[in-house]
């Protein structure tokens, strides 16, 4: 679960890395009355969770707090890629001499979490990383035990500092490592982490991601995170309060399986053969009639949609329950697209049965079955 | 290749004596724990394991010490089942909150083999987790994964039992039903089955696809690799570093699910999320290719490609 610039300013300031001086408003009358409070000239940013937020002119500067309210009021009457800006964020705008970048993260292939730090912040790391790669100094963390002191220093020495502001920056470099672990944070960065013409440090963007799976230690954001973030459309958000996993792609042929994996490979199969998946969504494993009736709901709120190719491998999932869900959720939803149905596996021959008596396709192999959908898709019912 | 050709010629020529010795992980020697064996999953599956011819010894289930699940005695800890039975593996089935003190509890029992099926276990108890296994010099399959299963021999997992057959071929994936699909079609085509192992669908996982390739190496009832990758991470890009340096003797043929995703978003697994230009499927793909691996367009291409190696 992504947070805002703002909540994760926030809790980077309680563990003491010094943030820029700022305030939040929802109206550009707040704006104002936040910027009236700040030493100008002030950055006015919108709070949105997408990528690209600068690129994309969420960020505006004002000198005045009049401008920071004119600022605000363009911003929050402005979408940035498709998600309606609902609060900006105005902070002191600080005077940098150069913009570092660090973050943590884990690597899989050491099964640890890693500090990344480099001398070049500001932009992608990861195209720092491409291009530059002697540029990113990579840490790894004791699985067993914290990113140490020692670590964070020998990290501030390598960006070039000596002295007390090596002293600094460590100490900075370390709180942020307490933050992560006590935020069960998957990513947490500090990009730019800058270094003002003063010679002080200070976090001018944060990032903080916190693992799904850890929000049940984190009460205050699970409530946020089960009625959807400002991110996902109303079709994720209601994926994500009946579990199951469904993103919205630009295709045409709406897609539901069993299996994160089998799903993907679907879509890779309906591509492979021409078509364009509409969207990706797991029913997970035991799929009940009820949440097959959701599912098929979801995809259908997509109106674009031509045709509906539902693949199920029943390993433990039992075939003729499946068979019977997607006939009641086809009486509950009123679907008439076409429909393109691949059931394998326990009790096959009694799902496919009473698919087939209620004249439903059925098809055995996913090859076959992409090829009828696709044809579908470009054709018509035939 | 050419020498799996001729193993396999060997192989079907003296099937009884070649196929049904190895396979990796576990065999019919393997005495299996089941931690949360009260629970509809554990229950459910201890069956269907039983079912398979695992040798199942005991249970877990603290506050349910006493009773018993399909005829299997339960206790509340792990202790007591090495005192009376003698296990070397366990299968866990408890819930993300309390999986990874699960696990430890049969670490810290001299249980060296764990297949931990829960989904949704919080990355930094992974962490722990695995780094506690190491120390422990114990083998973790998972989180979130189908298990492994032995064809004829050992089934630690929830994989259906009627798809598998023994044979030449070791199965490893980072996807349950994808899985199944593949091995579906490798059977259909007479393919068996040495082991199938699931890494596990989360980004943090005990085995990863390098260990896998180096036990398959050593057993000799493997013959050739299917090897199921995904988008995210970068795994399968090391593998096939590894593969081309350590010029791998036997023949990997793979499929990576995730060519038509989108970056950014995690496509139902924890673990597959193509973070900017990293992970995507192309990299896994370009990075296969150059090792030498044949690299499946489709998941039923996966045993066209294995057959026509034969």
């Amino acid at each position: 679960m992504k947070l805002f610039e703002y909540e994760a300013k926030n809790i980077l300031a309680k563990y003491g890395i010094p943030t820029p001086h700022g305030g939040l408003a929802t109206s550009p009358s707040q704006a104002n009355d936040v910027a009236a409070k700040l030493k100008m000239p002030v950055a006015v940013k919108a709070q949105v969770l997408v990528a690209g937020r600068g690129k994309a002119g969420g960020i505006l500067f004002a000198n005045t707090s009049e401008e920071a309210k004119k600022a605000a009021e363009k911003l929050l009457s402005t979408e940035i890629k498709g998600i309606p800006i609902k609060s900006i964020w105005i902070e002191e705008k600080l005077q940098i001499k150069k913009e570092l970048y660090f973050g943590i993260t884990t690597d899989r292939f050491d099964r640890s979490y890693v500090a990344i730090a480099s001398a070049s912040g500001g932009m992608d790391l990861e195209e720092v990383a491409a291009k530059t790669p002697e540029k990113v100094i990579r840490t790894k963390i004791n699985p067993l035990g914290k990113l140490q002191s020692f670590q964070t220093r020998v990290i501030a020495k390598k960006l070039g500092y000596a002295g007390s502001q090596m002293l600094d920056l460590a100490r900075i470099l370390e709180r942020l490592s307490h933050v992560g672990t006590d935020y069960d944070a998957e990513l947490i960065e500090m990009n730019p982490l800058t270094e003002t013409i003063d010679g002080k440090f200070g976090a001018a963007d944060a990032r903080v991601i916190i693992d799904d799976n850890a929000l049940f230690r984190h009460l205050e954001y699970k409530t946020r995170f089960l009625e959807g973030e400002s991110e996902l459309t109303p079709q994720e958000q209601e994926a994500r309060r009946n579990d199951l996993a469904y993103i919205k792609l630009d295709g045409d042929i709406g897609v539901i399986g069993n299996g994160a994996g089998l799903v993907m490979a679907t879509l890779d199969t309906i591509q492979y053969y021409g078509g364009k998946p509409a969207n990706f969504l797991d029913v997970g494993g035991g799929a009940s009639s009820e949440t097959t009736a959701i599912a098929l709901k979801i995809v259908l709120t997509d109106r674009g949609i031509k045709a509906l190719f539902i693949n199920i491998l029943g390993g433990i999932t039992r075939c003729d329950e499946v068979a019977r869900g997607i006939l009641e959720a086809k009486e509950k939803t009123g679907v008439t697209k076409p429909m393109v149905i691949r059931l394998v596996g326990t009790n096959e021959e009694e799902g496919k049965r009473i698919l087939t008596e209620a004249g439903v396709h059925v098809v055995e192999s996913m090859e076959e079955a992409a090829q009828k959908v696709v044809s579908i898709e470009k054709h018509g019912d035939r | 290749m050419k020498a799996w050709r001729k193993q396999l010629k060997k192989s079907s020529a003296s099937k009884s004596t070649e196929i049904g010795e190895m396979g990796i992980i576990i065999d019919e020697n393997t005495r299996v724990i089941v931690q949360g064996i009260t629970g509809t999953q554990g229950s459910f599956h201890t069956k269907l394991m039983l079912e398979y011819g695992t040798k199942i010894v005991a249970g877990t289930a603290p506050g349910k010490g006493g009773t018993k699940v399909n005829e299997i005695p339960v206790y509340d800890t792990v202790e007591e089942t090495i005192k009376k039975h003698s296990p070397n593996a366990s299968i866990i089935f408890v819930p993300a909150p309390s999986a990874v003190d699960a696990a430890l509890e049969a670490l810290e029992n001299g249980i060296k083999t764990l297949a931990v099926i829960t989904e949704h276990i919080p990355i930094q108890d992974a962490i722990t987790l695995m780094a506690k296994a190491e120390q422990a010099n114990a083998t973790i399959i998972g989180p979130n994964t189908p298990g492994v299963i032995t064809p004829g021999k050992c089934k630690l997992g929830i994989m259906p039992n009627h798809i598998f057959m023994q044979g030449t071929v070791g199965m490893i994936s980072r996807s349950g039903t994808l899985t199944y699909e593949i091995a579906t079609s490798l059977t259909r085509n007479g393919l068996g089955q040495s082991t199938c192992l699931g890494l596990g669908g989360d980004p943090i996982t005990g085995l990863n696809f390098l260990d896998a390739l180096k036990m398959f190496e050593k057993d000799t009832q493997t013959k050739a690799i299917a090897l199921i990758g995904e988008i995210g991470g970068n795994l399968e890009e090391l593998t096939a570093e590894y593969i081309l340096k350590e010029n791998y003797p036997k023949p990997v043929v793979a499929f990576i699910a995730g060519r038509s995703a989108p970056p950014g978003k995690r496509m139902g697994h924890a673990g597959a999320i193509v973070m900017g230009n990293a992970g995507t499927a192309e990299t896994k793909i370009e990075a296969f290719r150059k090792a030498g691996v044949k690299v499946a367009e489709k998941p039923n291409d996966v045993a066209r490609m294995l057959k026509s190696l034969q």
